[in-house]
């Protein structure tokens, strides 16, 4: 037998891990949930979180992807400048695609901008969508793979408000999206909030949000006051699971926050469905890897 | 005691339920989405699936074809009604269908249409799309299958398909629209209380 190359190698764990995390949710999610369960009284919340754990079961026993939208595949990408693979990561994620497609199976869900056609294998023109950041003399690499839903893409919104308007408008901007939109997009939500220069700064920062874990805290005082304020005042409103009531809304609010403009203030919120498909995988410069996001896990 | 709905739904099979009731569905049951209501209420094309009396799901799924060459649901979950709004009067005009199902709420074109055709919108738990698959026992056929995957009309037989919570009646009450009152009602005084705490720019 001819000994595998390292792009083979590399392509061919993360097909294996594109694919198993559409089946199997991240450890910091499922813990999260059965919290949340935990300490539901609605009798409503309560059936519906009955069903969500019997989905959870037959996907994993069954091993299919456990909601049926298994998203526009998106990788962030933080990688050492001296990973030895760097050059050839795009060409592996989108073989990765190609991969899981056929293993997982995963939907077809990239549709051609103006032509108008599925291409029937989940790439396209930037499809699979690739966020990069180069970490100057490291040699490993960390991909978060990210199923973005149709559902939990929709809410999406990002704006820019006069600096008047200050934090109390990113508030309003958060409430209004998770009460008018985000009830349709299967909550509880995890909710990433983006607070940064401009729309499209801002917006990118609120997808990083919501790979961070569900109960982890921005580094800075306010900003994390900011988080469990949100995150409170929004599990007060009861939207419950499916937006048919309940004792929580959210499984929390990540802000993700750079520096700014004085004139402006860029906020964005994207927001991930409770079935928040995404795993965490690091690789050495030997392409030893570790997956980070979940427990106990045999590719 | 568990309330299951047969095809062909009649008008008064739905008389009595109420939103927030729990049903369950057995018969057949059609996935049809977007496109499929652009070609029926935009293009006045023909579908090629009589409706009257019957179900339709606002899915998208995942299907694979088996050995023998047969259809096998993978995983079948509800995608957002919402998308829909825009045709589903007209549609359950024109079709007769009795049942929508899908996720999240409809708007208030919708609960027209079902009180005055007397049909109801219900809602599968969104993401349990491997329960719902679970559910289907075949696939008895697929139409427009040159709208690929997702927006093929997929023809299920399914038993007990549920739980489906009842979202509009054939009153035209609207369950998402009352608690999306509520959530706004409360939103005010909470928001107040945040912002007395985020004044960072000083």
């Amino acid at each position: 037998m001819t000994e595998q190359s390292p792009v083979e190698v590399m392509t061919d764990v993360m097909t294996k891990f594109t694919s198993y995390i559409g089946k199997r949710l991240p450890t910091d999610v499922k813990g999260k949930l059965a919290d949340l369960r935990s300490k539901e009284t609605n009798e409503m919340a309560n059936v519906l979180f009955d069903s969500m754990a019997a989905n959870q079961e037959a996907a994993d026993k069954l091993n299919r992807p456990s909601c049926q939208d298994t998203g526009v595949i998106q990788y962030f990408i933080t990688v050492g400048a001296k990973f030895p693979l760097l050059g050839e990561l795009e060409e592996i994620l989108r073989n990765a695609t190609l991969g899981a497609t056929k293993l997982g199976p995963l939907r077809h869900n990239a549709v051609e901008a103006f032509d108008e056609k599925n291409t029937g294998t989940n790439t396209g023109s930037r499809i699979p969508w690739l966020d990069w950041e180069i970490v100057p003399n490291e040699d490993s690499a960390i991909i978060d793979v990210y199923m973005a839903g149709g559902g939990c893409t929709l809410p999406g919104a990002s704006t820019v408000l006069m600096p008047g308007q200050g934090y109390e408008g990113v508030a309003d901007f958060v409430f209004d999206v998770v009460t008018s939109r985000g009830i349709n997009a299967c909550p509880p939500l995890l909710v990433g909030v983006g607070v940064s220069t401009s729309a499209e700064t801002a917006a990118r920062l609120s997808k990083k949000a919501i790979l961070r874990p569900v109960d982890s805290r921005h580094p800075n005082a306010n900003a994390a006051k900011m988080e469990t304020l949100l995150e409170e005042g929004l599990n007060e409103l009861g939207i419950g699971p499916q937006g048919l009531t309940g004792n929580s809304s959210v499984m929390g609010v990540n802000i993700e926050s750079s520096a700014r403009h004085p004139s402006t203030i860029g906020v964005a919120v994207s927001t991930g469905c409770w079935a928040h498909r995404r795993g965490r995988i690091k690789f050495n410069a030997d392409l030893s890897y570790n997956i980070l996001s979940h427990e106990g896990v045999t590719l | 005691m568990k309330k299951i709905l047969t095809t062909p739904i009649k008008d008064e099979d739905l008389a009595d339920l109420k939103i927030g009731d729990i049903v369950y569905l057995t018969g057949r049951l059609v996935t049809c989405r977007d496109v499929a209501h652009r070609r029926l209420i935009d293009q006045g094309r023909e579908l090629p699936v009589d409706l009257k009396g019957g179900a339709i799901f606002h899915a998208g799924p995942i299907v694979k074809k088996n050995e023998a060459g047969e259809f096998e649901m993978v995983s079948i979950g509800p995608t957002t009604s919402m998308r829909m709004e825009k045709f589903e009067k007209q549609f359950i005009k024109e079709t007769g269908v009795k049942l929508v199902i899908g996720k999240g709420g409809m708007g208030p074109e919708t609960a027209e249409g079902c009180a005055e055709h007397k049909a109801v919108h219900a809602v599968f738990p969104g993401g349990c799309a491997v329960l719902a698959a679970t559910q289907v026992e075949r696939i008895e056929g697929a139409e427009w299958q040159d709208l690929g995957m997702p927006e093929t009309m997929w023809i299920n037989k399914v038993n007990e398909f549920g739980p489906l919570i009842i979202s509009i009646d054939t009153k035209g009450n609207n369950l998402f629209e009352q608690n999306k009152a509520r959530f706004n009602e409360k939103k005010g005084p909470i928001l107040d209380r945040i912002k007395s705490q985020v004044g960072f720019i000083r």
